[in-house]
């Protein structure tokens, strides 16, 4: 066989499982779409029905009486956790990422950017561990109570602190698993740009910092907003670490910002052994479909981010 | 060219006074900034090291020689069949992975300019933003399910190929794209074939980025648990040598599961398991860079 068609066909592996994985998902889940309808993304209970009565048929289908599929308070619990993410870990990673680039010499540089981007290798059942251990006792017994004494007065910020497993903790323990990207991203786009803007700034009188403040910063708009942006699709798709640590809370919205939640990507892990217990099927077809949503929101979101970047790759070639 | 004249504002002057609050304000701004960019990397480093330590120190006390020689016994015993099953499902997955993937990154980098190169480096791209338990779960629907293959090896293998496939073809091509032109103008006009060309010279020459793919690939593999959980299942025993329709144990899913179970021997195997997937994962990450750096010197 000629090289380079053997080359095509085995690289073909690439996109054969990409379509694979939606194809198959979407005809396995397809029953629940069909049945789920709109109230699927709407819906506030995720209800297997009774799992001891005879499967009732409802619009052609067999469901067990009092079966409802709602993912409502997953899609909130999913958002919420990446926001907090988001919040902690673009401030810690835009300072981060400035500080190695500008303040510290070359050698000690080369091993503390290593020690950033160690954090991104760590595995996630790692950092669930770490979180399950440590952070959620310290949180639960010293810091949530302060928080609440401090900022009770700001609805959500209140009493009652709960166990430690949460929403809050969920979203610093993910915005730790994220903030290598960003910083990774942002140090490589300061350290790339020419001299000569540099010493043109100092030369008109700025600071250091106003240097990468007001003249390198704005220029790398896109970089640091394609790098956050690729940063929300791993904390949405982000699963052990989640679920060690948020509470996993079935059918409720969280009241504060203590509460439990889960997260889609944790409550497809979670839920399967009990899902598995529906004899209609139903259940496992309609974890098929949250697995399905989670795959294209994260798809949308990465394909977002990588058109930002990408952009920013053209025009720097082109210059 | 004529050079911009740079000249004060008109209708600004700026008294001596003036001058120097407005100094010391820019001042305090910049002592400021730099504080709050110091503390980042103070926090950064302090948590990585903080998990670090947290694993080290409750796992070196945990691993015990039976960790090394004995399988799980209820919530006691060894981490033996953890051990040998990472170790197999990790095996698969670069054995599957790696020709696939060099093939892609080959592919891209080589015919770059044909549509379906373009295809498989859109598609790869999008590949990479699937979440892990989204392939976990489609593994399990596809394999465990209808191919009736149940938890196995074969599944979980495959799964976490389809997850490495992305990143090996992605530090494939950017390990290629590296290698001049003129490096194939030569080997051409010297009468090798395609196949001749890049094995021979550009292969050899991009080889340390390529390197690089695959130990990422391992690193994914001991460390992932998510895709593992509906395609590998769990097993106290030895591996029996079947590929499929034979459940299997692993690493990540003994810290998983017996950091919840309430015995403290479940506990420390737990943290030993943790501790051996961290200095794995993190070895591996050392190693890569040490070869990245030996090429750039």
């Amino acid at each position: 066989m000629k090289f380079r068609a053997l080359m095509a066909m085995l690289g073909g592996s690439v996109p054969a499982s990409m379509i694979a994985v939606l194809v198959f998902l979407g005809i396995y889940a397809w029953p629940a779409i069909d049945y789920n309808g709109v109230s699927f993304l709407g819906g506030m209970h995720w209800n297997l029905g009774n799992l001891y009565a005879d499967p009732i048929t409802v619009a052609g289908v067999d469901i067990l009486p009092g079966a409802s599929y709602g993912i409502f308070f997953l899609i909130v619990g999913t958002l919420l956790s990446t926001l907090i993410a988001l919040l902690v870990a673009v401030p810690v990673g835009v300072g981060a990422a400035i500080f190695l680039a500008e303040a510290v010499p070359p050698r000690p540089r080369m091993w503390l950017s290593f020690l950033v981007e160690l954090l991104a290798a760590i595995p996630s059942v790692v950092f669930g561990l770490w979180g399950y251990a440590v952070v959620v006792p310290l949180m639960a017994h010293h810091v949530f109570p302060a928080m609440a004494d401090a900022l009770g007065w700001i609805p959500g910020f209140g009493e009652p602190t709960g166990s430690g497993f949460g929403l809050l903790t969920a979203g610093l323990v993910l915005s730790l698993m994220i903030v290598p990207l960003i910083t990774a991203t942002l140090r490589d786009a300061i350290d790339s740009q020419p001299a000569a803007v540099r010493e043109a700034s100092s030369a008109l009188g700025a600071t250091r910092f106003e240097t990468v403040w007001r003249v390198l910063l704005p220029g790398l708009r896109s970089v640091l907003i394609g790098s956050c942006v690729l940063a929300t699709g791993r904390a949405l798709g982000e699963t052990m670490a989640v679920l060690m640590v948020s509470g996993n809370a079935l059918n409720t919205l969280p009241q504060t910002i203590y509460a439990p939640v889960s997260t889609m990507a944790a409550f497809i892990a979670s839920q399967l052994d009990s899902a598995l217990q529906d004899p209609t099927g139903l259940a496992v077809r309609s974890l098929a479909e949250v697995a399905l949503v989670l795959c294209i929101i994260s798809i949308i979101v990465n394909a977002v981010a990588r058109l930002i970047l990408a952009g920013v790759d053209s025009r720097h070639r082109r210059a | 060219m004529s050079v911009p004249v740079l000249t004060a504002p008109r209708g600004i002057v700026l008294q001596p006074g003036a001058r120097n609050a407005r100094l010391r304000q820019r001042k305090l701004l910049a002592a400021t900034g730099w504080a709050w960019c110091a503390g980042s990397l103070v926090l950064l480093g302090g948590a990585m090291l903080w998990i670090l330590g947290m694993v080290v120190m409750r796992g070196i006390g945990a691993l015990t020689p039976a960790v090394f020689t004995e399988v799980t016994q209820g919530t006691g015993g060894g981490l033996l069949n953890a051990i040998e099953g990472t170790a197999v499902i990790s095996a698969g997955t670069v054995i599957l992975a790696v020709p696939f993937g060099i093939a892609a990154g080959v592919y891209v980098s080589e015919y770059r300019w044909t549509q379906w190169a373009r295809i498989i480096r859109f598609l790869s791209d999008v590949l990479v933003g699937v979440p892990s338990i989204v392939l976990g779960y489609f593994g399990y629907i596809t394999m465990v399910e209808w191919l009736g293959w149940h938890f196995s090896v074969a599944a979980a293998s495959i799964t976490l190929a389809v997850l490495c496939l992305p990143y090996i073809c992605r530090t494939t091509e950017m390990a290629l794209r590296e290698v001049p032109a003129e490096l194939r103008e030569a080997g051409f006009a010297l009468g090798a074939g395609p196949a001749r060309v890049t094995f021979s010279l550009i292969v050899r020459s991009g080889l340390p980025g390529m390197v690089t793919g695959v130990l990422l690939a391992l690193a994914i593999s001991v460390g992932e648990t998510a895709p593992l959980l509906y395609t590998a299942g769990w097993s106290s025993y030895l591996w029996n040598g079947h590929l499929v329709r034979s459940p299997i144990g692993y690493l990540t899913y003994a810290i998983w599961a017996f950091i919840n179970e309430p015995f403290a021997s479940a506990n420390a195997l737990a943290y030993a398991a943790a501790l051996l997937t961290t200095a794995f994962v993190l070895l591996i990450s050392l190693a890569s860079r040490l070869i990245l750096l030996r090429r750039s010197d």
